[in-house]
């Protein structure tokens, strides 16, 4: 209903505009006899003042937003690296930040202080070497700054080494779910390809090439647990079109591709219950179930299920569009203690126990 | 040639349909590019309807969308294929086409002193081109299976694949057609531009005193030639994948229950290839929007435009630049991570000829006496989204930032306000500098100003908060958030973007009802109603065949002379020949 109205609305904003507008013509014509349609004094007047407004309705804008919406944005990052890649952006973040109030500054005061008079001429300033120089050489400087600092720690997180230490997970992609492998004791992961796909009546979820030794102890499942402070090297595959394993909260991300097998690695530095207990994510789950329990009582009212209160856990979402329920192809993620993690793991049914059934 | 054409009659169909006048296909361009954006802007619209209020009910929906929107509410895959065209209709047909075709046509002919493009017959071609393709990418809209619903830059194997969607069926055979054949348009349209810059420009207008227009619509076509072949050799690449069972892009699927054929191909090939022209095609868009700024802006500031040579050096720089950023839409696409260090050098290198551009606007602006049209509002309003989605790319292009605000709102806000509103107001822009040059008759100021106003507070009341849903970690297409309880704080920002957006399409009516009242009853234009140096003004206000009615003038000096000291006028026309004792300036 609210949707209606406002639409409403809208429509009826956009005849007054429409409305105003024609009288603004009307009037026009009656009361001056320039008809020229070329700005005059008076425009460049009004105008220029309404760049100056304007001006302060970017500074608003983006002073409200950061009040109303901070808190929409991604907690602390909850890998080792993620706090790396936060420090870049928050550099990032406050040189945008520091050039985007002055030169919108210039720009709009410009407009405003130099609007057009018939008395007034404007000054001809064709060129000058030394600002020119100045303007360029000063972006040099800093993106060579940005530059470095950010291949600096690209590398770091993209130089993939192998090692006993790490855990390997493949992530495997399908239209619409993942689902997660681990290589079991033997730490390798079997071979695998879709051609094995339909073997085992289907029982073969992610291809696992049954005539390879090192697959039989691979675990897959279907929510992805972590291990903290143990670096862990994804291996990711797709079974028909694009995906993207993202994970935000772990600044983490990559394409999963058909025909290859790409990599990211990550090392959690923090547990689902750790994460839950921040203060930023206690008092962004309370304002979420405040949200769900008001739109809970309109449900109610329509006759149906009031939504579940809500309780944080990291996820898995894909972000490459891959077709209708892109918008949920999803899994949890629980990060735990490696102990707890070890328990877990060890429940899960090997590949070798799922074809023996 | 002009002089030939002057002796036989005129029909209807020569003149206004296959018409081999510069200026005649320019207004052709401008009218199917609008009409292209009307039905662009409404599909944007439609789906931020659905991201306000997801999965909700509504009678429009149910009228436009048909079987699409059961019960009024819209079906995840008209979503995507709503995405999917809005990219398409406003990246190529309205912004390449609808931008350069239009002022490329009209100012290259009149702005460097020619009768007519090098090749009227191509010209007619090119346009023509472009008209099928606009109908076949419409026609696609209303097949049985839906329109293409890849998202715009249709990477298989979703867009190779049938099985993996309906938008994946015959409308995406009709998206890839319509494209070849638009590819084709675009490369006769921009080699017509070059040779014409090239060989037909009049006695004294040498490359150092072509208005910054010219410069920007020349290095245009140039990187046009250079990268749209690349897309055309993806587009038929992917044909064969489609329909002749070759594997350039595929490999190892298993889809709908079945293994396919598919072996060594890589969907990251197509990548490479598509974002070859994908980059190059983000400054096909934004340069002849800042070329007709520097216009605009020098005109309506009674200056000239500030260091010149700068600003022709950084349109070369960013042109050459432009062709080899392209690997970082592709950081996390699986390519080598040295390759993505590469891609970041190159990227934001690109940050100081923009740079450059920006400040040498500004100070464009400094102790002017500025003429506050709608045109120049416009131009000043380009400058600031410029700025503003210029600087998050520092983010975008950043590799190791890139991992997690990629493909996220927080791009969607970026190139929308860099690329899609800035090229929009250089469009707005032109079209409010040079409509008495091009239908003879003034647009409404005041509507001008209506329109410049609403757009500009809602450009930036859509896309800032955009930058905040982004950086919550929310990807784009997506049908809805509701699947994710820990989106659900998003919502009342989705709303307000959608109440911004709903309000900027009705600021857009106020301007097509300007533009088409204007065309027949707007007042009558004077030769030269702003006072402008180029030559273009010195033509008569009725068209005719050859532009001038006698000898075409000879040029003396360049293109800026305002506001010149010693003389009595603010401005100087290119034709006027140095005074006894005046110097040109030394550009």
């Amino acid at each position: 209903m609210t949707a209606v109205i406002l639409f409403a609305i809208l429509v009826l904003v956009g005849v007054a505009i429409w409305q105003i507008t024609k009288i603004f013509e009307l009037s026009q014509l009656r009361e001056t006899k320039d008809d020229s349609q070329v700005a005059n004094d008076k425009d460049n007047n009004w105008n220029g003042q309404l760049m100056f407004v304007f001006l302060v309705f970017i500074y608003f804008i983006t002073i409200y937003s950061f009040w109303k919406w901070g808190d929409v944005l991604l907690p602390e990052a909850a890998s080792e690296h993620g706090q790396e890649v936060d420090r870049l952006m928050w550099i990032s973040f406050a040189l945008i930040f520091f050039v985007q109030t002055i030169t919108q500054a210039l720009l709009h005061y410009f407009s405003y202080q130099y609007r057009g008079r018939k008395d007034q001429k404007a000054l001809f300033y064709a060129d000058n070497d030394k600002l020119e120089f100045i303007w360029t050489i000063i972006p040099v400087i800093t993106l060579a700054g940005l530059i470095m600092y950010g291949l600096f720690t690209w590398t770091s997180i993209m130089n993939i080494e192998e090692n006993d230490e790490a855990l390997v997970v493949e992530l495997y992609a399908q239209q619409f779910n993942w689902k997660a492998r681990y290589a079991g004791a033997d730490r390798v992961l079997g071979d695998a390809n879709v051609r094995f796909l339909q073997d085992f009546d289907g029982l073969n979820l992610v291809g696992i090439d049954a005539s390879d030794p090192n697959g039989l102890d691979d675990v897959i499942v279907q929510e992805l647990h972590l291990p903290k402070g143990r670096e862990v090297i994804f291996k990711m595959r797709s079974q028909d079109v694009l995906h993207s394993a993202y994970m935000p909260h772990f600044r983490a991300q990559m394409n999963c591709v058909p025909g290859m097998i790409t990599e990211f690695a990550f090392t959690p530095s923090m547990t689902t219950e750790e994460m839950r207990q921040t203060a930023d994510m206690t008092a962004k789950v309370n304002k979420i179930n405040k949200i769900r329990f008001e739109n809970s009582k309109t449900l109610i009212a329509n006759g149906e299920e009031a939504l579940d209160p809500y309780q944080f856990d990291f996820l898995l979402l894909c972000n490459k569009i891959c077709g209708a329920s892109h918008y949920n192809m999803q899994m949890k993620i629980v990060v735990e203690e490696e102990k707890d993690f070890n328990n877990w793991l060890a429940q899960q049914t090997t590949f070798a126990q799922t074809i023996q059934q | 040639m002009g002089a030939d054409h002057a002796h036989h009659k005129e029909t209807f169909i020569t003149k206004y349909i296959f018409s081999q006048d510069h200026k005649m296909i320019a207004k052709q361009y401008l009218i199917t590019g609008l009409i292209m954006g009307i039905i662009g802007i409404a599909m944007s619209l439609l789906f931020r309807l659905q991201l306000a209020w997801p999965e909700r009910s509504f009678g429009i929906f149910e009228v436009l969308l048909g079987k699409w929107a059961p019960d009024g509410v819209m079906d995840p895959n008209v979503y995507l294929a709503l995405v999917t065209i809005h990219g398409t209709l406003m990246v190529f047909f309205v912004l390449t086409a609808g931008l350069s075709g239009t002022f490329s046509n009209l100012l290259i002919p009149l702005q460097i002193g020619a009768r007519d493009m090098a090749s009227g017959l191509l010209n007619m071609i090119s346009y023509w081109l472009f008209f099928l393709s606009s109908v076949i990418m419409i026609a696609s809209l209303f097949v049985e299976s839906g329109p293409a619903a890849a998202g715009w830059t249709i990477y298989p194997p979703l867009s190779a694949l049938p099985q993996a969607q309906p938008g994946s069926g015959l409308g995406m055979t009709l998206w890839l057609v319509s494209m070849a054949i638009f590819i084709a348009s675009s490369l006769l349209g921009s080699l017509n531009y070059i040779v014409t810059v090239i060989n037909l420009r009049t006695k004294g207008m040498s490359m150092t005193r072509l208005p910054l227009t010219i410069w920007a619509f020349f290095v245009t076509a140039i990187i046009g030639v250079v990268s749209f072949p690349v897309l055309l050799s993806a587009a038929l690449l992917l044909i064969m994948d489609r329909g002749f069972g070759t594997s350039f892009f595929l490999s190892d699927i298993f889809i709908q229950g079945e293994v396919l054929h598919y072996q060594g191909g890589s969907p990251v090939l197509y990548e490479h290839l598509f974002w070859f022209l994908g980059h190059p095609e983000v400054y096909i868009v934004l340069l002849p929007a800042l070329g007709i700024t520097s216009e605009v802006l020098a005109t309506n500031a009674r200056k000239p435009i500030f260091g010149y040579r700068a600003m022709v050096a950084s349109i070369l720089a960013i042109a050459f630049l432009s062709t080899i950023v392209w690997g970082h839409h592709m950081f996390i696409s699986g390519m080598n991570p040295f390759l993505g260090s590469v891609f970041t050098f190159t990227t934001l290198l690109i940050a100081i000829p923009s740079a450059v551009k920006a400040f040498n606007y500004i100070t464009t602006l400094w102790k002017g006496n500025l003429q506050l049209n709608p045109g120049m509002l416009f131009s000043i309003g380009l400058v600031s989204t410029f700025i503003s989605g210029g600087l998050t790319g520092i983010i975008l292009g950043d590799s190791t930032l890139d991992i997690n605000v990629h493909d996220t709102y927080f791009v969607v806000a970026h190139f929308h306000l860099v690329m899609g509103i800035s090229a929009l107001y250089g469009l707005f822009a032109g079209v409010y500098h040079w409509f008495p040059k091009m239908f003879g008759r003034m647009l409404n100021k005041n509507l001008g100003y209506v329109h410049f106003w609403v757009t500009a507070v809602c450009a930036y009341g859509v896309f800032f908060p955009m930058h905040f849903i982004g950086m919550a970690g929310l990807p784009r297409r997506y049908y809805s958030n509701t699947a994710f309880p820990y989106f659900d704080d998003l919502a009342d920002i989705n709303v307000v973007i959608t109440i911004f957006a709903l309000i900027a399409g009705a600021a857009q009516l106020v301007f097509l009802y300007n533009f088409i009242h204007s065309i027949f009853y707007g007042k009558k234009a004077v030769q030269n109603p702003w006072r402008s140096n180029t030559l273009e003004w010195t033509t008569p206000v009725e068209h005719i065949h050859g532009n001038w009615p006698g000898k075409i003038p000879d040029v003396h000096r360049w293109a800026y002379d305002y506001s010149k000291p010693g003389q009595e006028e603010d401005f100087v026309p290119q034709s006027v020949p140095l005074a006894e004792g005046e110097e040109e300036l030394q550009h």
